[in-house]
């Protein structure tokens, strides 16, 4: 248990007659990235939703940092931070102001001090009293990120961080998601974009049909790729083609 | 729990800070509650005001009641909208995911339509004493005009968080302004109900607008308030608890 952030066991969730999630278990060590990974619809954001309070599951137990997210949603509240899947800046807002409104609802004493720091870790200092509805999509999501970071939680959600962002700006998150690993927060992220999993994450886990059907790193799951064109290629399989191979196997199931 | 309730204060505080920005950075927003509403104001007296029959010689003291509740009632269609952005941008989540009281990212909105609309109604009755605008009342009939005035209020901002809180679309978060914009039209905040034909007068005289204006009005110029203020009042507070329901249930379900 203390080595792990996230326990989920037997996760279960419907919208009316949609079945979503059809029994999800994971567990997420302290420390690390963990990548979830799943087509459209597959229920990812459902579960940041769970983990994250802001949705109650129908069945089954999910732990995040030792407390029960439908016992003690306060204190998971307190020890988590969310990046939701649309930049959640206030436009008209500067950039500033935002930090500083984070770091007040968090209760911080130097709110001035700690969004002076983020903007600078983050590049943002010349931004910084610009309103944030002339941010570039990268820069709203830098901004996004390091709001995130504001109280310094130990547990990170990023829910498809990278959707809709130029290469440019993908791989400026990616550097601050390495980042953050290094400093010891543990990142939970998911995302449909293959690379992203294989360039950030120790751990991948892919949700398919309401269960995750594979889990473990990128070498673990490289074993499990079947090699049955193996004359006919010459580099190593990229997790795309891990992916489909492996969605392919239990589809047919 | 703890922790969120004993920060309640401080986090609605930072949530009203946050929409007041919103208010004062939007060109629009104080042209429609405060240039309109002047606007209208020096129209009516300066234009239609010597045709209109009021059976009083001041028509800016006739007036302003009725121009006061129309400035708040230009002001809700903002409330729905950045209610609206706010839950369609995500923000919301953001800060239904950080250990805050849940009800302090709905009460900063509703906070912010009274402060707000007090700063109005303050800067259109300094424009009305410049134009003319006299009156006898005391201290307590003032308290007891700004207390009618922040119950309207509240009443219109939690209609207006209904549609924000559940519209799918901006233009079904903001419809709900324009009946509200009518209300004071068809009522005696322009002219006497008893110049209207029948089934005009009817409506006028029995909709929550008309009896806001009386008392209101009867306040402002020392008047027995008679039986206006207690219809005022039940119209004001009904609305609200009824809306603030309803609201509720929309935000719930949201969160």
């Amino acid at each position: 248990m203390p080595n792990n952030s996230i326990q989920v066991k037997g996760l279960q969730k419907s919208y009316k007659k949609l079945h979503v999630l059809k029994g999800v278990d994971f567990e997420v060590e302290k420390g690390c990235i963990f990548a979830l990974l799943g087509s459209n619809g597959a229920g990812k954001t459902t579960i940041v939703k769970i983990l994250t309070t802001l949705l109650k599951q129908d069945s089954g137990t999910a732990a995040v940092n030792g407390f029960d997210v439908a016992a003690k949603p306060d204190s998971v509240r307190q020890s988590i931070s969310l990046t939701g899947q649309f930049a959640a800046v206030d436009e008209i807002l500067t950039g500033r102001e935002n930090l500083i409104m984070i770091a007040r609802l968090r209760h911080l004493k130097n709110a001035r001090q700690v969004a002076d720091d983020l903007l600078n870790r983050f590049g943002l200092t010349d931004a910084a009293d610009r309103g944030v509805s002339t941010y570039s999509g990268g820069m709203r999501r830098r901004l996004d990120i390091a709001m995130s970071l504001v109280g310094k939680t130990q547990l990170i959600f990023l829910d498809e961080p990278t959707a809709g962002l130029d290469p440019e700006a993908r791989i400026e998150v990616w550097k601050v998601v390495k980042e953050l690993a290094n400093s010891g927060t543990t990142v939970f992220l998911t995302t449909q974009y293959l690379e992203e999993a294989e360039q950030l994450a120790d751990r991948i886990a892919i949700l398919h049909e309401g269960r995750i059907i594979a889990n473990g790193t990128l070498a673990e799951l490289k074993k499990l790729f079947p090699p049955a064109k193996v004359e006919y290629v010459e580099k190593q399989p990229t997790l795309e083609e891990i992916f489909l191979a492996i969605i392919g196997k239990k589809g047919e199931k | 729990m703890e922790t969120t309730k004993k920060y309640l204060f401080s986090d609605m505080g930072v949530m009203l800070g946050r929409s007041m920005r919103h208010h004062f950075r939007s060109m629009d927003t104080i042209i429609t509650v405060t240039i309109m509403p002047i606007a209208l104001m020096l129209l009516f007296v300066y234009v239609l005001g010597g045709a209109i029959q009021t059976g009083t010689d001041n028509y800016v003291n006739y007036l302003l009641p009725g121009i006061l509740l129309i400035t708040i009632a230009n002001s809700i269609g903002y409330t729905s909208f950045r209610l609206f952005t706010d839950v369609q941008r995500g923000i919301f989540e953001r800060f239904h995911s950080m250990p805050i009281a849940r009800s302090a990212a709905l009460w900063g909105h509703v906070l912010t339509s009274l402060v707000s609309n007090a700063i109005s109604v303050v800067v259109v009755i300094l424009v009305a004493l410049i134009m003319g605008f006299r009156s006898s009342a005391g201290i307590l009939s003032w308290l007891a005009v700004a207390g009618m005035l922040a119950l309207f209020t509240l009443a219109l901002t939690w209609i207006a968080a209904i549609p924000g809180l559940s519209a799918k679309t901006q233009d079904g978060a903001i419809a709900i302004a324009y009946p509200i914009h009518l209300l004071p039209l068809i009522s005696s905040a322009f002219v006497p109900t008893a110049s209207m034909p029948g089934p005009v007068r009817a409506f006028a005289e029995n909709q929550p607008v008309t009896s806001i204006v009386e008392s209101i009005r009867a306040l402002l110029s020392g008047q027995p308030v008679g039986n206006d203020i207690w219809i005022a009042l039940a119209w004001c507070v009904g609305i609200m608890l009824v809306a603030y329901v309803f609201a509720m249930r929309a935000y719930k379900k949201r969160v």
